[in-house]
């Protein structure tokens, strides 16, 4: 990549903005264009469309004319680690409940850091934020969000009613 | 009516216990989050914005204008004492109120910020009160040409005041207001860019964009330079200024505060630039300038003076006329319409107790801030020093949950996946994340008045340029942007940003 391209971070800029701007237009083919009188669904979007691929193929015309930076290694591990996390928690909280999908959100993120060990401090703050926020949220704020999911309520409501 | 019998009013609403008591939780909770290391205002107030969710709308706002100060106020004590500022209006007062925190001046330093942000918020409640209903009257005239005209202008203005490449701040404009777009036409009712998902068909909650942008992109971000981060907290000893303090900070506060007060009305202005602007002001024009930069407590007042004038000003585009001037404000207005509230002209004289009691609310908030903040500060530093590999999970956790919470879907805590990513390529590509925020909220407006406007004039485009107010707007709009794109401004302009 390094040679031609000289300004990099303009460079792939304009790259998401070219591919964002394209995928719009494509998309949008169908929506009604109409006239500028009466305006139908088509029109500001694939105006908006064509103006965001102008400048993306602007930015990377830069890219090739002006020097600029580095982009920098992508940090994939702890990019992964978080984004993974998060969506864990999406989809845990409905199936597993509220406690295990904020145990992996928490652990899994938190792996992320070079930092990462356990010890006991950790551990109680862990249990510590998630009673917390069961009892905030759940039972104080009332966010529908069940403490323990459908795929093991049959197994565990039994013994701990008092988690339904 | 005359504006202190409105005031007066206002102050019976803000007054009562209920809204008091949520004015001091917003303070608290917004100084207790903002203080926490990379977290801006913005990432605060989108956390913290589904908690306002069940209150009254009065109370709601009332909290969130409350968490807004805290977090900026949070801001600031972070940035004096670990020279971490969240967010670009508190990198002014870092220079300087660090330094003073190595001197040991810790303490001084932090209550000549209380004192000088609890002055110009003073000063700006009541300009608000004086100036916001009138210029909500001129407002009422505006066709649709003219708040077009006026969204033009200020996203322009927020390019201009970007930190960064301006065609990078174009593109994600752009961006902001095609991602803005997705969701149910309101004219025709056809879907767009749903790709058949019902849960598209709303649109994208603002929320989720802020929180996977200014929350997860952020920490992803932090992560990368975490063994870089020196986390040395001062010690904070002696709150009271001396003597030689009170009379050295003086002047810095006027100054600052009128500086903030009147950069802080335009549109895409606001606290950064009130900050930049009053601490060059003071290096050239002040008794002490030559000292700025060394640990001066000039640095702290006359910036933190300007940054909270500044920042509280911008409640007059978002209130008279409906239109945000920066990300906050875009979120406050998100947090009126999910309360049901339309921001906009008719506001002041629909809902005078809504009106007046925010407005009252923001002087509240400020005493609060002064009362609060300055014996509290024993626990703001523990706060800090909470080691960030623990508080970035908590984040996370509150983020989540604030997702879902808003329409209790999963769907959402996705899609902040997905934009949490975006933050991140953004930032490592310079892209700054205000102004697709900005691009965000005023997408469909702009749409709709666009094509209102054009509605009228039977397709004319010519009515933007002919109806005098909107033309003028279109002007200056052009104006700023001829003149980022001069090569002499540009290199001022980015000096500007790196002031001292």
């Amino acid at each position: 990549m390094t040679g031609i391209v000289k300004a990099p971070k303009d460079f792939w800029t304009g790259v998401i903005y070219l591919a964002i701007g394209g995928a719009a237009l494509w998309i949008g083919a169908d929506y009604r264009m109409g006239s500028a009188s009466r305006m139908g669904a088509g029109y500001f979007p694939k105006v908006l469309a064509v103006v965001l691929i102008f400048l993306g193929l602007v930015s990377i015309g830069r890219g090739f004319t002006t020097s600029g930076e580095p982009v920098g290694s992508i940090s994939w591990r702890p990019t992964m680690l978080v984004l993974l996390a998060c969506a864990l928690f999406g989809f845990l909280l409905p199936t597993m409940g509220l406690l295990v999908a904020l145990l992996a959100l928490c652990l899994i993120s938190a792996s992320a850091s070079t930092k990462f060990a356990f010890d006991w401090k950790a551990t109680l703050g862990l249990l510590l934020l998630i009673t917390f926020c069961a009892l905030v949220f759940v039972k104080g704020l009332g966010v529908p969000m069940p403490l323990v999911g459908r795929w093991i309520e049959p197994y565990v409501l039994p013994w701990l009613p008092w988690l339904g | 009516m005359d504006v202190f019998t409105n005031l007066l009013m206002g102050l019976q609403v803000a007054a009562s216990l209920t809204n008091l008591w949520w004015c001091l939780v917003g303070v608290f909770l917004g100084t207790a989050i903002g203080v926490l290391p990379g977290l801006g205002p913005a990432a605060t107030i989108a956390m913290l914005l589904p908690v306002t969710v069940g209150l009254p709308p009065v109370s709601a706002l009332i909290m969130l204008a409350g968490i807004f100060y805290g977090a900026q106020y949070g801001g600031s004590t972070t940035a004096i004492l670990v020279n971490l500022p969240g967010e670009t209006s508190s990198v002014v007062t870092a220079l300087d109120g660090y330094k003073m925190a190595r001197q040991g001046k810790a303490g001084r330093a932090l209550a000549t910020a209380a004192i000088a942000s609890f002055f110009a918020g003073t000063v700006c409640t009541l300009l608000i009160a004086l100036f916001a209903p009138p210029l909500a009257e001129v407002a009422l005239k505006f066709g649709p040409a003219e708040y077009f005209s006026l969204m033009v202008l200020g996203l322009v203005a927020s390019i201009v005041l970007a930190n960064g490449s301006i065609l990078h701040a174009l593109g994600m404009i752009v961006l902001g207001l095609l991602f803005g777009l997705v969701g149910t036409d309101v004219n025709s009712g056809a879907q767009r860019y749903t790709f058949g998902l019902p849960e598209l068909a709303d649109g994208v909650g603002f929320v989720i964009v802020a929180m996977g942008m200014f929350g997860v992109g952020e920490i992803i971000a932090n992560l990368e330079t975490e063994n870089s981060r020196d986390v040395g907290i001062s010690k904070v000893t002696g709150l009271m200024p001396t003597r030689e303090d009170w009379g050295r900070m003086v002047a810095p506060i006027l100054r600052g505060t009128a500086i903030g007060s009147v950069l802080g009305i335009l549109p895409g202005g606001g606290a950064a630039l009130s900050s930049f602007a009053s601490y060059a002001l003071e290096k050239k024009a002040g008794r002490n300038g030559h000292l700025l930069g060394t640990g001066a407590i000039e640095g702290v007042a006359g910036p933190e003076a300007a940054n909270n004038a500044g920042a509280q000003m911008s409640f007059i585009p978002m209130l008279t006329l409906g239109i945000p001037s920066n990300p906050v404000m875009a979120l406050m207005i998100g947090a009126m319409v999910i309360q049901g509230i339309q921001p906009g002209p008719a506001i002041i004289t629909e809902q005078p107790a809504l009106f007046w009691g925010l407005i009252a609310s923001m002087w509240i908030g400020n005493l609060m801030l002064l009362i609060l903040n300055l014996p509290l500060v024993g626990l703001w530093v523990k706060m800090i020093s909470v080691p960030y590999h623990l508080l970035y999970p908590m984040i996370l956790v509150f983020c989540a949950i604030g997702v879902f919470s808003l329409s209790n879907t999963t769907f959402d805590v996705y899609l902040m996946v997905v934009f949490g990513f975006l933050g991140y390529v953004f930032k490592k590509l310079d892209c700054e994340p205000a102004p697709m925020l900005l691009g965000f909220i005023l997408g469909p407006m702009m749409e709709e008045f666009l094509r209102r406007a054009l509605l009228i004039a039977n397709g004319d485009p010519s009515v933007f340029v002919t109806r005098p107010i909107s033309a003028a707007m279109l002007a200056l709009a052009l104006g700023l942007l001829v003149l980022v794109l001069l090569p002499a401004f540009a290199k001022t302009r980015g000096e500007a940003f790196k002031e001292g």
